[in-house]
This record gives structure tokens, sequence and C-alpha cells, in this order.
């Protein structure tokens, strides 16, 4: 560090190619979200619990089948069952990991590093959502089948397992990811909104897991008629396989859609925010 | 070239710029200056489009920051060293910045090895000392091979080798002929390495101006004069107009008379001088004269832009005793011009 370096002429760099545009900030934001030990160990975090606890579920099941009622065995979702631990707690991972993408930038300074690189905000933005979403998307699905192949398996011996070619238990798979995923960008966009990580999961946590818990407490009418609206119905909708439909739930995938449109417009907001504000 | 015109920034009741234009012209050590919280980051991050101006405009060469085909090809950026993940290592860090204005990888090496960072590129640089977070942000600057280069107080708690380093990796860099717009609070560190001064004071422009015309509107020259006959000598000078006040070592210290008239005075009335010295005050004194001033004169509108000194020096009552304070200050003043 004691010597005095003088600038050494660097080799020339060659012409630009183009503009500055969403491809590059693409792969730079894939590089940041490789770059940083914590995603490695939310993701492992989120395939332990996801598939540990889908495990241990179906392990029990099995092992106390013979003391399961009719009644129970008739209603029992084999394939919904294996996925609980992803679609309940990997939801909360998820939403850790999400959150952290866009906060971890303002606590730590990085944001302003960043946007001096690249000024186009709505690009950067963009490009963080589309690299999470992709990375837990993909993550997501993994936890998804291993999970549901696991729990099959340890289903096996009762007979009540489900495999993929029936009715509904793809869509419950790969849908069980795709909610997952959508948690992870509502918390995303939420974070641009509150720029704090602990801010962030704590609302979103609010929002997904507090207010579905309080609404239970309202008279059963009321809560009929709000269930659909409600943020978190779309995961036991997507997931159910077996269970007679609830009356008051739209179909899985107009459930899904009611969620989808809640992170649409919160990453819109977001996104205005995030575009609009000194950074 | 760096123009920034009637740029206004609040946040919240606290004005940080208020109604800024300068210009920051090609090829020259431009040194921004500036008490703490006189809005020099403020302007910075202005410039970079990271806070939008409540009035005015920043452009660099006639475009706004962000609508800059490659950024970093036109303008490298330090506001903030720390401005890192402390989780990502630093060849990461270059990497992530380089891609986004697709820049090749292999620069990402180069920068680091300009800067001295290759043996530790691949640590995290959350153990970075304050210099080397330093050398990383100065590589990020030289990613893109930029005309224009930006720091913001770059040798802010450096050690004294730190200081050095980046001192004389500005004076290079000005040297291949690059622009270089850089702040700081300290007037002794610009002495050394800026060519044109940008004063602002509470927000306000004082001064924008070539370093010298800023030392001879601010403070004007003083005389020393060492003389066996002081009593004598003062009495001359002050019949002839202007004034002297003792000043260290015994010497005298003459405002209001240049070095010549003082020798031609002292030769009439017989007082025989050993020493005969033009005094420049220090840009440090000269700084805190006129930021003083900024303070001073606030409230009164048309006072502010023009630069207090700009009168002829020794004909504003009150300045007689100044010269003697900067004589004091030997270190920092310069001798017989510059």
């Amino acid at each position: 560090m004691a010597a005095v370096t003088t600038t050494r002429q660097a080799p020339v760099l060659p012409p630009p190619s183009g503009r500055a545009g969403f491809g590059g900030t693409l792969r730079s934001e894939f590089t940041k979200i490789r770059s940083v030990r914590s995603t490695y160990w939310t993701l492992l975090v989120l395939l332990a619990v996801s598939i540990g606890i889908g495990a241990a579920i179906c392990a029990g099941t099995a092992a106390n089948w013979d003391q399961t009622s009719a009644a129970d065995r008739a209603t029992f979702d084999a394939t919904q069952v294996s996925i609980a631990g992803l679609f309940y707690l990997g939801q909360l991972v998820i939403v850790v990991f999400g959150a952290i993408v866009l906060t971890a930038e303002y606590s730590t300074g990085m944001i302003r590093t960043s946007l001096t690189a690249m000024p186009r905000r709505v690009t950067v933005y963009a490009a963080k959502a589309l690299v999470f979403a992709v990375v837990a998307l993909v993550v997501t699905l993994v936890a998804a089948f291993v999970a549901f192949f696991l729990g099959q398996a340890l289903l096996a011996s009762t007979h009540a397992n489900a495999s993929l070619s029936e009715h509904d238990v793809l869509r419950a798979v790969i849908g069980s990811a795709l909610y997952v995923t959508l948690c992870g960008l509502f918390a995303f966009a939420a974070g641009a909104i509150f720029r704090h990580t602990a801010a962030t999961i704590t609302s979103i946590i609010g929002l997904l897991f507090v207010i579905p818990i309080l609404a239970h407490l309202l008279p059963s009418s009321w809560y009929n008629d709000i269930a659909r609206w409600l943020p978190d119905s779309a995961g036991g909708a997507i997931t159910a396989t077996v269970a007679p439909q609830d009356s008051h739930l739209f179909s899985p995938w107009g459930q899904f859609t009611v969620f989808a449109v809640y992170t649409a417009i919160l990453l819109i907001v977001g996104g205005i925010l995030f575009r609009r504000r000194d950074a | 070239m760096i123009e920034v015109r009637g740029l206004s920034k609040r946040y919240g009741e606290k004005i940080a710029v208020n109604d800024l234009s300068f210009d920051v012209v090609p090829g020259k050590v431009t040194g921004f200056l500036g008490p703490n919280g006189a809005g020099k980051t403020t302007t910075m991050r202005l410039i970079l489009g990271l806070d939008y101006p409540n009035a005015g405009s920043v452009t660099i060469d006639g475009k706004r920051y962000a609508s800059l085909a490659n950024p970093m090809r036109e303008v490298g950026a330090l506001l903030d060293a720390k401005a890192v993940h402390g989780g990502r290592s630093a060849y990461n860090h270059l990497l992530c910045l380089a891609q986004t204005n697709n820049l090749p990888k292999r620069r990402v090496g180069e920068v680091l090895e300009l800067v001295g960072l290759t043996d530790v590129a691949r640590k995290r640089t959350k153990g970075f000392s304050l210099g080397m977070s330093q050398r990383l942000g100065i590589a990020v600057t030289l990613l893109g091979d930029p005309k224009i280069l930006m720091f913001d107080e770059p040798v802010n708690g450096l050690d004294p080798e730190g200081i050095l380093w980046i001192r004389n990796f500005m004076k290079a860099l000005a040297a291949e002929g690059r622009t270089v717009f850089v702040s700081s609070h300290l007037m002794s560190e610009m002495e050394h390495t800026a060519d044109q001064l940008v004063v602002i004071g509470r927000g306000q422009l004082l001064a924008d101006c070539t370093m010298e015309e800023f030392i001879a509107r601010s403070s004007g020259q003083t005389v020393r004069v060492a003389t066996p006959q002081p009593d004598q000598l003062v009495k001359a000078v002050a019949d002839a107009g202007g004034s002297a006040v003792n000043g260290a070592d015994g010497t005298l210290v003459v405002s209001g008379l240049v070095a010549a008239q003082v020798g031609d005075i002292a030769f009439e009335h017989g007082v025989r001088l050993h020493e005969l010295t033009v005094v420049r005050a220090s840009l440090e004194a000269a700084f805190m004269e006129l930021t003083a001033d900024s303070v001073e004169y606030r409230g009164t509108e048309n006072e502010q832009g023009q630069p207090p000194g700009s009168a002829q020096p020794g004909t504003q009552p009150g300045t007689a005793e100044r010269p003697s304070e900067l004589a004091a200050q030997g270190q920092h003043s310069r001798e017989g011009g510059i």
C-alpha cells in the first residue's frame, strides 16, 4: 500500500458497441445475486425447509395411516401434503430473499453506486425483478418436484400416494412454485416501497400471514365474502387436488390470478417510487 | 464539460443547494470547495441524477446524466467509497458494474492492477480498510476509461500515505488530459492539485475562478519587511497610505502597498531593510475568509455571488490585522508569487 503508484495507461477499451441497456443490466444483476453468500444460504434453507417438512409430514402420515379414519383418508390430499413445506414455510424464506434483493442495496449504500453505473432506473428495477423471479422460480420448482417425489415415495405404503399423471397434480406442484415465487416478487416490490429490510419483511408477513389469521376470526359469513380476495388464498387453492373446492373461492388459477394482480400492482407502485425518489 | 445551471435542491425545510451555476471545463483539475454542509455532495448527487433538483439543470456534454449512452465511459464518479455490498468480492463488485455498460470482462483485471488491488481481488470488501475501499472506488471510476472523473472528499480519513497516493493519482489522471472534479473542505489539499476552483458556502456560489485569481482576489498580497528601524518604517508606510503591523519574528507586515513602493519609501526615509518579501495568502486563509464572509453576508442577496475580496486589497477597513495572522501560519503561506 505504501508504494506510490502512478497511472499506467491501461490497454485501450474497444469503442462502445451501443447504448447501455437491459441486456447488460440483466447480466449485472445476475452477477450481483450469485456473488453474495446470503443468496446461497437463503436458497439452501428454502430447499431444506420445503423438502424436509414435506418429507416429515408424509412419513408421519404413513406411520399413522392405520389409525386414520375413513373420512380423513377420503379427503387426504397426498400432493398438497407433500409440498406443504414449500408453500407454508418456503414462502417465509422467499419473502426474506425477495425483500433483501433491493433493501440490501439501500442498507449498504450500493444502490448509489449501482445507479451511477446505470442511471436508467426502470431498467435496473425490471432487471432486478426478472433475475430474482427466474432464480426463485428455478429453485422453488426444484423444491416442489423433489418434495413431491420424496413425499409420494414415503406415502407409498398407504397406497394413497399421488402421481403426476393424475388430475390436477402437475398443476398443484408447478403452481406451488409459481405461488411462492409470486410471494417473493410481492416482497421485492414492497422492498422498493419501504427501502428497509425489517420494515419490508414485517409488513409482508403481516399481509400474507397475519391478516388471513385475523380474517378467520371474523364471523364465517363475513369470512366467506372476503376469502377470495385475500392474497394467501391462492396458495391453498393452487395446491389442492382432492378436497372439494371451497365454493367461496375462485378456481385455482382464478385465485392465483387475484394474487398475481396484487403483485403486479405492488410492482408497478414500487417501480414508480424507485424511478421518482431520490436514491 | 459539466454545465450546472441555476441548480437548487431542498431537503424538507433545508436548502442544500441554492441557484448554483458553474462549469467544469475539460482537461483541468477543478477543486470544489466549501465547508462541511455547504452542499458539495448534494451538487455531485444532482450531477449524477441520484437526486432530482427542485430547479435548474445539469448537463454533461449537453446531455442529462441519465441520457448518456454509456455513462461509465463518460463519467467516473466516486462519492462514497463504502457504498458497496460488503459481502461481494472486489472482483465481482467491479464485474457487476462493468456489465451494466457492456464493458469487457478483462477490464476488471486491468483496473484492479491499476489501483494495486489484484492480490485482494477475490476477498470480500467487508474486510477492506478505508484506503483499500478508496482504491476500489477509484477502480470503479476507471472502468469505462472516462474523460470526466468526479471524487467527493477522496482523502477524507486517509493516512498520509493514502493521501499522497490519491493526490498523485489525480495528478496523473489530469496529466492524461482528463477532466477531474474533486471536492474537499480542506483548502490545503486543493493547493497542490487544482487549476480551477469552484467555492460554495451554504449552497451558494462564492467563487468560480482560477487558483491564481482566487488567491489574488480573496486576500491580495502583503509585504514582509525586516528592519532594525521598525518605528520609522511604520510611520513612513502610514504616511504613504499603507499600513504596517508586527508580524512573526520581529518582522513587519505591510499591506496596501506593493513591494517596490515599500522599498522606495524605506530608501527615501533612510530606513535599512534586511528583508523585503512578497507574501501571498495561503489558500487556506483565503478560503476561511471567503466562507466566513458567506456566513456574515447571509440574507443580503446581491452580495452573494461576488467574492468579497474582489475589491482592491487594502482599501477595506479592518483588513490590516489579517495579514499578520496569515504570515504567522508559516507552513501555509506561499511566498514570492506562484
